[in-house]
C-alpha cells in the first residue's frame, strides 16, 4: 500500500513487537531446558514441546519430570527452608526486592516470552502481567520486612508445592512465589505444561539475584508431575490455581494428610448493568472483563446480566464495539485478542458455544489465518437454566440475560456454584453500596472490572476456591501460628456401668434444631452416664436427616448475617449474663459428665462465660480495611460472614468447648450448627434453654448429639454448608476435609492435634478469620 | 434526512473541508431534556479507557507517515494572539497551503496537501480570505467574545455575521459556560440556537470550554445541546482555559456525538483543541476516533485539531521516516 492509499483508508497496519531477543534468550538455552533444582539448571531429559499457540512453531523442549525430579526438588526445599526462614525479615526482603528489580529490568525479555509462549497480546504482558508481577515482589518484600514486627507468633508452614495454570504463567508465579518466600517457605512450583518458558527466566534471575540455593525450585510437566506434589508426604502446603474440576481432585487427596491448602478455581462471574450506568463504559469494561486474555481469565465478568429497559441498546452498543476488535498476532502491538492458548481449549470453546440455543453474535473481525484464533462472541436470550450460564467456557464468549430490579439482579447474578469475582455499574452510590456486599463473591468491582493489586486480597468463595492472594490477608496462606502442640486422645462415651444409678426426675434432652426442641429423626437416644455409674440423662442420636433439618434452620436464619454487629455483640451479651445466672448448675453438670472437681468445672463455666464476653466484644471491632492500591478510589476489605458453619465440638470440654466455637461464629455473623461433645452432650443440651431465653434468633444456632463419626460425613458432604470444622477427639480430619471437596466448602480440623481450651490461644483472631471471608470491594471514584 | 441544499451552492469557493459538501447539514431538533438528563460520565472508567489507549494501538512506518499526514490534513492552523498582525496571518497561510515540506510531499506520493482551515480573530478575516483565495482552504473566525463569551450578547450574535461578511466560511463560537453551570439547558440551547442562525451558510463549531464545566458529565450534557441546537461541530476549548483538550474529555464528547448520529442520522464533528502539540497526541486522539467512531469520522470534515505547534512536531517526524534521522525543527518553514 502507498502512503496515499493508506491516507485514504487509515487503516492501521502491522505493529510488530521484535520477538528476536526472546528468540535468542530460548536459543542460549540450547532450546531445551530441564528443571531449576538447588539452585542449578538441571540437564535437560525427556520431555514435551512448548509452542507459540499463534503460529504452532515450536519454542522449545522442556523436560517431564520424574518422581526422582520430584523428591530432588522437595529435598531442595527441605534443606534450605529452615536457614531461609531463620534469616531476618530484612535479609529476606533484600532478595525479594532484589527478584522485583530483576524482573523491571528484564521486564520486555518477560513480555515477549510470555506473549510467544501464550498468545496473549503483548500489550497485556507488557502493561498488565509484568508490571504486576514486579508489584508483587515489591510488595512481598515489604511483608519480609515486617514479619517479626506485625505478624509475631506466626511462622512458616515450611515447603510449599505450588502449581499454576496457563493464563498467567508469571503473574501466577508472583502471586504463589513471593508471599510463600517472603514469610519463610521454600517452594516447589510447577509451571503449566503449555506455558513454562516465563518460570524458567525467572529461575535465571532467581540465580541473578544470588537467592540461596533450594528456596526457589521448579519443575516442568504435565498434570502427572502436579500429582507427585500434591501426593508427596514432604510437602506442608499445596497452593493451586486452576480448574475447580482439579481443586476438587486435590482437595480429596490432601484430605487428612496434614497438608494446608488453598485453592483458585474457576468463575462464571456476573457483570451487572444498571439503567442509570455510563453505558458507554459499561460496554467498554466488557472488553477488559471477557475479551482481556481472550476471556482465559478465571475472574472474567463473563455473564452480562442488563438490566431489561436498556438491553436492546446495551446489546447493540455491544455488538458495535465487538466489531471493533481486533484479533490477531499476539506480538502486534495494534490487536486486543490473541490466540487462545492450545488446539485443545480452541475446540473446547467451539464445542460449547455451538451447543447453544441462544442467539449468537460473532464480531465482525477478521481472523488470522491458521494459528488458534477464537472471535469474541456474544450469546443473548439465555436463562439461568441454560448451561452456558452455567459453566465456565474459560474464551472469548460472553454470556447474557435480563433482569427487572435489583433484588431480581442479585438473586441472577449468586444463582452459581462459583463466587469468585462479579462488576456492578451503576451511577448511584446507594444502589453500588447496596448490591455489593450481596454478591457471592470473593472480589467485587464497582463502575470497573479486572483490577488487581498485590495490597488487594484476590480470591473467591464456593467452588471457586479458598484462601487470600495478596495483602495481609494473604499472608494466612503461608504462615501459621507458631510453637507446638501435644496430641488429642479420644474421649469414648462412658459405657453402661457395671453398677448402674439412676435418681431424680427424668428430663428429656432433644436437639435444638430451627430455634425449638426437636427429637431426633431416628428416634434412637444414648444413656449418659458419670464416671460412677449415674445416669445422667439420654442424648438424642442425631442421623442425617437432623443434619439436613438444622442446615435447613441455619440456611433460613439468613437475617443473622444481616443484623449489626452491635445486635450481635448484645445478644452474645446477653447469652453470657443468662449462663452466669444458671454458673452452678451448669458446674454441677460438668463435673457430673466429667468426673472433674467442682473447682474445675466451675473454672469451665467462668472461662465460657468471659469467652462470651471476648466474642461479644469482637462482634464489632474485626475491621476492614482501605488499602493503598494505587488507584483514585477505594479497595476495600470487607469482613463477611461465610455462612452456615457445621462444627464438631471439643469432646473434652463440653460447655466451653461448645462455646468456643459456637460464639465466633455468630459473633461474625454466620449460622451454626454445632455437633455437641458425643461423650458429654448433656452441657450443649442445657445450654439451648440459655439461647432460647437470650433472644437469639430461632436458627442462628442448632445443637445436634449423636457420634460425630457418624455425622461428619452428612454434615461435610452437605452442599448447603459452607464450611465445616472439627476440633472432636474423633478422628473426622480426613473425612471432613474429603467430603467438604463436594462444594469446595472451608474446612477447619485439628489433625488431631490437642489444643488447651482455658489458655487465651483457644479464642481471638484465629476464630475469627475461619469465620470471616474477606471481600475486596474496588470503588474508583472521580468527578471532573 | 434532510439536506440542507441552500449550503452546497453558496460559493465558488466552496472546499472539501466544509461539512454540507459530504454530509446533510445537522438542522438541530427540539430539546430533549429527557435525553439531556440521562446522559452519564464515569470518570474514573473514562480515564481508565483514555490512559490505556495509547497500549492498544499503534501504527508504524508508512501508516504512520499516512497517519501523520492525514492529521496535517486536519489541522486548523491557528494564531489567536493580541499582536497578530497581516504578515503574520500571511505567513500562517502560506504555511497552511504548503505545510510539510515540498520534497517530503513529493517522497511520500503526497503532493498537495494542505492544512483543514486556518483560525483566526475577527480582525484578521479579511487578510486570510484573501491570503488563502484559491487554495479552497476555510477561513475560521472565532466569534462571539471569544475566549470568556461574556460581552453583551447582542454583540456576541452582531460578530458572527461581520465574521460570516467578511468571508470567514466557519465561526468558533464560544458558549455561556455559566448556563452548564447553573444546569440552564435552555438558555444554553436558545443561544446556541441563535448563533447557528447568525451563521447562514457558514458553519458553526460550539466551544463548549470543557475546562471549566466541571465535570465530565457536563460535558457530556453540553455536548448534546449544542448539538440539538444546531451546532455543525463541538469543539473542546478556546485554548485558553486552566485545562484544554484531553483525552476523557474527547472521548466523552465523541460519544455523545455518537449517540446523537444514532438517534437522529446526523454527522457532527469533533475538534479537540488546545494542548494537542506532539505527533504522538495526534496518533493518540485518531486511534480513539477510529476505535470509538470508525474512519469516516477521520475526515476534515468531520474532524480537526485546533493546533498552533502540532505542525512542527510532525513536520519532524515526516522528515524522519522519509530520511531514517532524526530531525530539527529548523530545518522547516516556520508558519
Amino acid at each position: 500500500m502507498t502512503v496515499r492509499e493508506i491516507f485514504e483508508s487509515m487503516d492501521y497496519g502491522p505493529a510488530p513487537e521484535g520477538a528476536a531477543e526472546a528468540l535468542a534468550w530460548l536459543v542460549d538455552g540450547g532450546d531445551r531446558y530441564g528443571h531449576f533444582i538447588d539452585g542449578e539448571m538441571t540437564a535437560p531429559g525427556d520431555g514435551f514441546l512448548s509452542r507459540n499457540p499463534a503460529t504452532g512453531e515450536t519454542l522449545a523442549t522442556l523436560t517431564q519430570a520424574t518422581q526422582a525430579d520430584v523428591d530432588a526438588a522437595v529435598a531442595a526445599a527441605r534443606a534450605a527452608q529452615p536457614k531461609w526462614a531463620r534469616l531476618s525479615g530484612h535479609a529476606r526482603a533484600r532478595y525479594l526486592y532484589a527478584l522485583a528489580r530483576l524482573v523491571q529490568k528484564h521486564s520486555r525479555l518477560f513480555a515477549v516470552l510470555e506473549t510467544l509462549d501464550n498468545g496473549k497480546p503483548i500489550r497485556e504482558s507488557r502493561d498488565i502481567d509484568i508490571p504486576l508481577v514486579a508489584r508483587h515482589f515489591y510488595y512481598h518484600a515489604g511483608m519480609a520486612q515486617l514479619m517479626e514486627a506485625e505478624l509475631p507468633g506466626r511462622e512458616a508452614l515450611g515447603v510449599c508445592g505450588q502449581i499454576i495454570p496457563w493464563n498467567f504463567p508469571l503473574l501466577m508465579l508472583a502471586w504463589k512465589v513471593a508471599p510463600a518466600i517472603a514469610m519463610g517457605n521454600t517452594v516447589v512450583l510447577k509451571p503449566a505444561e503449555y506455558t513454562s518458558l516465563t518460570a524458567l527466566l525467572f529461575a535465571q534471575i532467581c540465580q541473578e539475584a544470588g537467592l540461596p540455593k533450594g528456596v526457589v525450585n521448579i519443575v516442568t510437566g504435565d498434570g502427572a508431575v502436579g500429582e507427585m506434589i500434591v501426593s508427596h508426604p514432604d510437602i506442608d502446603k499445596i497452593a493451586f490455581t486452576g480448574s475447580t474440576e482439579v481443586g476438587r481432585l486435590i482437595r480429596r487427596a490432601t484430605a487428612g494428610t496434614g497438608k494446608a491448602l488453598t485453592l483458585e478455581l474457576g468463575g462464571k462471574s456476573p457483570y451487572i448493568v444498571f439503567d442509570d450506568a455510563d453505558i458507554d463504559s459499561a460496554v467498554e469494561g466488557l472488553v477488559d472483563a471477557i475479551w482481556f486474555n481472550a476471556g482465559q481469565v478465571c475472574c472474567a465478568g463473563s455473564r452480562l446480566i442488563v438490566q431489561e429497559g436498556i438491553a436492546e441498546r446495551f446489546h447493540e452498543k455491544l455488538r458495535r464495539r465487538m466489531n471493533a476488535l481486533r484479533v490477531g498476532d499476539p506480538l502486534d502491538k495494534c490487536i486486543d485478542i490473541g490466540a487462545v492458548v492450545d488446539p485443545a481449549q480452541h475446540a473446547r470453546i467451539d464445542a460449547m458455544v455451538r451447543s447453544t440455543g441462544g442467539e449468537v453474535f460473532r464480531a465482525d473481525c477478521p481472523l488470522p489465518e491458521g494459528g488458534c484464533f477464537y472471535p469474541p462472541t456474544l450469546i443473548t436470550g439465555l436463562e439461568p437454566a441454560d448451561p452456558l450460564m452455567q459453566e465456565e467456557i474459560f474464551g472469548p464468549v460472553l454470556v447474557g440475560t435480563t433482569f427487572r430490579t435489583p433484588a431480581e439482579a442479585v438473586q441472577l447474578a449468586n444463582n452459581t456454584r462459583y463466587g469468585l469475582a462479579a462488576s456492578v455499574w451503576s451511577e448511584n452510590v446507594n444502589l453500588a453500596l447496596d448490591v455489593a456486599p450481596k454478591l457471592a463473591a470473593g472480589v467485587v468491582w464497582v463502575n470497573a472490572t479486572n483490577l488487581f493489586d498485590a495490597a488487594a486480597g484476590f480470591g473467591g468463595v464456593r467452588e471457586s476456591g479458598f484462601g487470600r492472594e495478596g495483602g495481609w490477608e494473604g499472608l494466612l496462606a503461608y504462615t501459621r501460628p507458631s510453637g507446638k502442640s501435644r496430641k488429642l486422645s479420644r474421649i469414648e462415651p462412658l459405657a453402661f456401668p457395671e453398677t448402674p444409678r439412676a435418681e431424680g426426675m427424668d428430663r428429656t434432652a432433644k436437639l435444638y434444631v430451627g430455634g425449638k426442641q426437636a427429637r431426633p429423626d431416628g428416634g434412637y437416644s444414648r444413656p449418659v452416664w458419670s464416671p460412677r455409674g449415674k445416669l445422667l440423662g439420654h442424648a438424642p442420636i442425631g442421623n442425617r436427616k437432623d443434619v439436613r433439618n438444622a442446615v435447613e434452620a441455619a440456611q433460613g436464619a439468613s437475617g443473622w448475617s444481616r443484623t449489626t454487629a452491635h445486635l450481635r455483640a448484645q445478644i452474645l451479651y446477653y447469652i453470657a449474663e443468662n449462663l452466669e445466672a444458671r454458673a452452678d448448675e451448669f458446674a454441677q453438670r460438668i463435673a457430673n459428665m466429667t468426673g472433674q472437681t467442682a473447682r474445675t468445672a466451675e473454672a469451665e463455666v467462668a472461662a465460657s462465660v468471659s469467652r462470651l464476653f471476648t466474642y461479644a466484644a469482637w462482634a464489632d471491632k474485626l475491621d476492614g480495611a482501605a488499602k493503598p492500591v494505587p488507584l483514585r478510589g477505594l479497595a476495600l476489605a470487607v469482613n463477611e460472614p461465610v455462612g452456615v458453619i457445621g462444627a464438631f465440638c471439643p469432646d473434652e470440654a463440653p460447655l466451653l468447648g461448645l462455646v468456643s466455637v459456637m460464639a465466633p461464629i455468630i459473633a461474625m455473623g454466620n449460622r451454626a450448627v454445632l455437633v455437641a461433645s458425643e461423650p458429654y452432650p448433656l452441657a450443649a443440651t442445657d445450654f439451648y434453654q440459655v439461647l432460647d431465653t437470650s433472644d437469639v434468633q430461632g436458627g442462628v444456632v442448632n445443637i445436634l448429639t449423636g457420634s460425630h463419626a457418624e455425622l461428619a460425613p452428612q454434615l461435610a458432604g452437605h452442599l448447603g454448608v459452607d464450611a465445616a470444622w472439627t476440633f472432636s477427639s474423633s478422628d473426622l480430619s480426613g473425612v471432613l476435609e474429603r467430603e467438604a471437596a463436594g462444594n469446595l466448602k472451608r474446612t477447619w480440623v485439628n489433625h488431631g492435634r490437642a489444643r488447651d481450651w482455658m489458655s487465651p490461644d483457644a479464642e481471638g483472631r484465629a476464630f475469627l478469620a475461619a469465620a470471616t471471608e474477606v471481600k475486596t470491594i474496588w470503588v474508583p471514584y472521580g468527578e471532573g | 434526512m434532510q439536506t440542507d441544499l441552500s449550503a452546497r451552492a453558496v460559493s465558488e469557493d466552496i472546499t472539501a473541508q466544509l461539512p454540507q459538501v459530504h454530509e446533510p447539514r445537522n438542522p438541530g431538533m427540539p430539546l430533549d431534556l429527557d435525553w439531556v438528563m440521562s446522559a452519564q460520565a464515569n470518570t474514573s472508567a473514562i480515564e481508565r479507557r483514555a490512559a490505556t489507549l495509547p497500549g492498544r494501538r499503534s501504527v508504524k512506518k508508512d501508516h504512520q507517515a499516512a497517519w501523520l499526514l492525514k492529521a496535517v490534513s486536519l489541522i486548523d492552523l491557528t494564531t489567536l494572539a493580541g499582536d497578530d498582525t497581516p504578515g503574520r496571518v500571511r505567513r500562517l497561510c502560506v504555511k497552511a497551503r504548503q505545510p510539510v515540506r515540498a520534497e517530503l510531499l513529493d517522497q511520500l506520493g503526497m503532493e498537495g496537501l494542505q492544512v483543514g482551515a486556518v483560525c483566526v480573530y475577527h480582525d484578521m478575516v479579511s487578510v486570510a480570505v484573501e491570503a488563502l483565495r484559491g487554495s479552497g482552504i476555510p477561513v475560521a473566525a472565532v466569534s462571539t467574545g471569544f475566549p470568556a463569551g461574556l460581552s453583551p450578547y447582542r454583540l456576541r450574535v452582531a460578530e458572527i455575521g461581520e465574521s460570516v461578511a467578511a468571508g470567514a466560511r466557519e465561526i468558533d463560537i464560544v458558549i455561556s459556560r455559566r448556563h452548564v453551570l447553573t444546569g440552564d439547558w435552555q438558555a444554553l440551547y436558545d443561544e446556541v440556537a441563535e448563533f447557528r442562525a447568525a451563521c447562514g451558510d457558514a458553519h458553526l463549531k460550539a466551544i463548549l470550554a470543557t475546562g471549566e464545566l466541571g465535570s465530565l458529565r457536563n460535558v457530556a450534557r453540553a455536548s448534546l445541546v449544542a448539538m440539538m441546537a444546531g451546532a455543525d461541530f463541538i469543539k473542546t476549548s478556546t485554548g485558553k482555559e486552566g485545562v484544554n483538550a484531553t483525552l476523557p474529555v474527547s472521548l466523552v464528547m465523541i460519544r455523545a456525538l455518537r449517540d446523537y448520529h444514532d438517534r437522529t442520522g446526523y454527522r457532527i464533528g469533533y475538534k479537540p483543541a488546545g494542548g494537542i502539540s506532539k505527533a504522538k497526541d495526534a496518533l493518540t486522539y485518531l486511534s480513539l476516533l477510529r476505535e470509538e467512531l470508525g474512519p469516516r469520522w477521520m475526515q476534515p470534515d468531520l474532524f480537526r485539531f485546533g493546533a498552533s505547534s502540532l505542525l512542527g512536531d510532525i513536520e519532524r517526524q515526516i522528515e524522519h521516516h522519509v530520511t531514517g534521522r532524526y530531525s530539527a525543527a529548523w530545518r522547516h518553514p516556520m508558519g
